[in-house]
């Protein structure tokens, strides 16, 4: 430690940030179609976050491989906010002070939502792979946003009707984590059960995220005498609310949404995770772009992709297919073509509302069966 | 009342872990009235440490009990030892420095230890191994008390006899006491008080380490952040029960545990903090030295 404190690793910190920053500045001038791209890239949700840069990577490379658009290559700006919605407005104000001409992000809701009105004020157009929350869209007030992914309401709906319909439950307690999208969730899911005037939400609660112990809370679902638990809220608390589960001799289904469908949540409640239920964007694997790009994904990172790969590189191609059509990235003329043209993508076919949520794109499912999700 | 039953235990383990990790805190505090803001990453890197070593052990296929033993000796060292560097490198120069600079010199250590961890680890949570199998005794009651929660529930009992015995009867403890009330006298009587100090830094590092090992595999799951929050509760039972005070530190944690537990069965855990902290700040107004903690006389 006393070794990395010294003055040669001060100088070589302070090289190394110069090193970086020319790149950046010496690009600035050049004619290029500039694509910001933000999310988590470090931090605990940086597995959320990362599969996007490399979507947007290989999009990018494919495009610029072919002579760019319209003539004019793509750079990308790849900038982290950790998911947090502090960070998000920095990053925000970063991008669109380097130049980003279109927005690919962010990733979690929160972070999203806060940065969102300077992009606004900058008349950008952001598509997020992954940001759920329903206002973002159905308030009508961030006229630039878009997404690939359907909003929490329509997963919602999808978990009550699953809980109602084929598990033929009436009592369930609903359970977040108090955040913008584990919250969200968890209001739709109460607002559903209850209207749906089958199933009584017997409990509906916020758990603290990071808290050391949740037995309590587990008790209390016991007392409650629910059937089933719907959490709205992310893996790190849902793997250790169900374990608790098991551990406290709690047999009651968890279902949960797609902050949950991560394989993160089966690595770390190990046993616990069997039989959970999580809703996550449908299964695409059989969509020959789907395909290809998972191919290529394995050829140029040598991994299988991660969560949101296939909205993020599906935003890309839209994104960038509308700025072909405009022939600009002026906002009006990129949201026209965004709403009344279908691109294909490994998504499906897919175009966008007047709110900016893509028409084609839905949820499905799907249950933990021997350590993986199983569409149901 | 079994509803209240298990409601209790619930705040009973959390009170115990909280309290495994207060002890670090409040010894610290005792002997050199430094609050050491770094104890949640010490408790960190324990459970990093055993997680490594159970991970390796269990590759190499040895049984449970063995794993569970030489992991936590494993991360007591290697956390007494981060304890020790600790304080030699951010504290001991500050010692005669204004009260505030090790403080923030403190708040500094955490946050690069929690950076060097995420950097040199990972930011994933890591499944943390279930080394505490079931007892089948406890099997009748398993769904009020686990058997981790009574692993945890009897460690920190033992732990906190330990040390109270250690501080009023051994010669290093009095050496502390000494140390405590009155630094440079200590000195002048023969007492090597930077010795004693580092002592103090590596048993609070130890006991950091058994938490993290403890309470890891009570939870199930590790990442580099987890010392912050858990740091922040356990300072927080640590002042409610008096904050020097060795069996203040228990105390505290249990009130802290059970308000947090009975707030969350009886009215809604949205507002299990505000339960806490309310508690905090009415304690502290009428008994400003926390529950056991001794008034603060000036020295004239």
């Amino acid at each position: 430690m006393r070794v990395m404190l010294n003055g040669k690793f001060v100088a070589a910190v302070a090289g190394l940030m110069m090193a970086v920053a020319v790149p950046v500045s010496a690009f600035a001038a050049g004619d290029t179609i500039k694509i910001g791209v933000a999310g988590p890239h470090s931090g605990d949700l940086a597995s959320y976050g990362l599969p996007s840069v490399n979507a947007a990577k290989l999009v990018a490379d494919q495009i610029n491989a072919k002579g760019g658009i319209n003539g004019k290559k793509i750079e990308l700006l790849i900038e982290d906010d950790v998911c947090k919605p502090e960070v998000a407005t920095n990053t925000a104000t970063k991008l669109v002070s380097d130049g980003a001409q279109v927005v690919l992000g962010g990733i979690c809701s929160g972070a999203t939502k806060a940065a969102l009105p300077i992009y606004m004020d900058a008349g950008l157009l952001v598509m997020s792979p992954s940001a759920t929350n329903p206002p973002l869209t159905q308030s009508g007030e961030y006229k630039n946003f878009f997404r690939t992914i359907a909003p929490d309401d329509a997963q919602a709906q999808l978990d009550v009707d699953f809980a109602i319909g084929k598990l033929g439950y009436n009592k369930i307690a609903v359970v977040h984590d108090k955040g913008d999208y584990g919250k969200g969730f968890a209001e739709f899911a109460k607002k559903f059960l209850e209207d749906s005037g089958k199933a009584e939400v017997v409990l509906f609660e916020g758990v603290t995220p990071g808290a050391v112990d949740y037995s309590a809370i587990v008790q209390k679902i016991k007392q409650s005498g629910a059937q089933a638990v719907i959490f709205g809220g992310y893996h790190p608390e849902a793997s250790k609310i169900i374990s608790m589960m098991k551990k406290k001799r709690l047999e009651v289904d968890f279902i949960s949404d797609d902050g949950v469908k991560d394989i993160t949540f089966i690595k770390v409640a190990g046993d616990s995770a069997e039989g959970a239920y999580a809703s996550g964007p449908k299964d695409t694997s059989n969509n020959p772009l789907s395909i290809a790009a998972v191919e290529l994904h394995k050829k140029t990172f040598g991994s299988d992709p991660g969560a949101f790969f296939e909205n993020a590189y599906s935003a890309m191609l839209a994104m960038t297919n509308a700025i072909e059509k405009a022939g600009s990235t002026d906002l009006a003329a990129l949201k026209k073509v965004l709403q009344s043209e279908k691109v294909e993508t490994p998504l499906g076919a897919i175009s966008f509302d007047q709110k900016g949520d893509a028409i084609g794109v839905g949820f499905s499912v799907y249950q933990v069966k021997n350590g993986a999700f199983v569409e149901l | 009342m079994d509803y209240f039953i298990e409601l209790f235990f619930s705040g009973l383990t959390r009170g115990a872990i909280y309290a495994l990790i207060a002890l670090g805190y409040t010894m610290v505090y005792g002997i050199i009235g430094l609050i050491n803001f770094a104890h949640g990453e010490i408790y960190m890197i324990g459970a990093f440490t055993a997680f490594i070593i159970a991970t390796v052990l269990s590759i190499l296929g040895f049984p449970a009990i063995a794993i569970f033993v030489l992991a936590g000796f494993a991360a007591v060292i290697w956390s007494a030892s981060y304890g020790y560097t600790i304080e030699k490198i951010a504290y001991k120069p500050l010692r005669h420095a204004p009260r505030l600079s090790p403080l923030i010199s403190a708040i500094g250590m955490s946050i690069f230890l929690q950076n060097y961890v995420l950097l040199a680890q990972t930011s994933d949570f890591l499944p943390f191994p279930g080394l505490i199998k079931d007892f089948q005794f406890m099997e009748p009651i398993a769904h009020i008390v686990g058997s981790t929660d009574l692993v945890i529930l009897v460690t920190t009992t033992v732990v906190m006899i330990l040390l109270t015995c250690l501080i009023k009867y051994t010669r290093i403890g009095k050496a502390m006491r000494a140390t405590s009330q009155d630094r440079m006298m200590a000195r002048l009587v023969g007492i090597n008080v930077n010795r004693i100090i580092s002592v103090t830094f590596v048993i609070g590092s130890a006991l950091a380490a058994i938490g993290g090992l403890l309470i890891a595999s009570h939870i199930g799951q590790i990442n580099f952040y987890i010392g912050f929050i858990a740091g922040i509760k356990a300072f927080t039972a640590a002042v409610l029960g008096g904050i020097g005070s060795i069996p203040g530190a228990v105390l505290g944690s249990v009130v802290l545990g059970l308000t947090e537990s009975f707030a969350t069965g009886y009215v809604s855990s949205d507002y299990e903090d505000v339960f806490a902290f309310s508690l905090l700040v009415l304690i502290l107004i009428f008994k400003p030295s926390g529950l056991l903690g001794k008034a603060d006389t000036q020295k004239v």
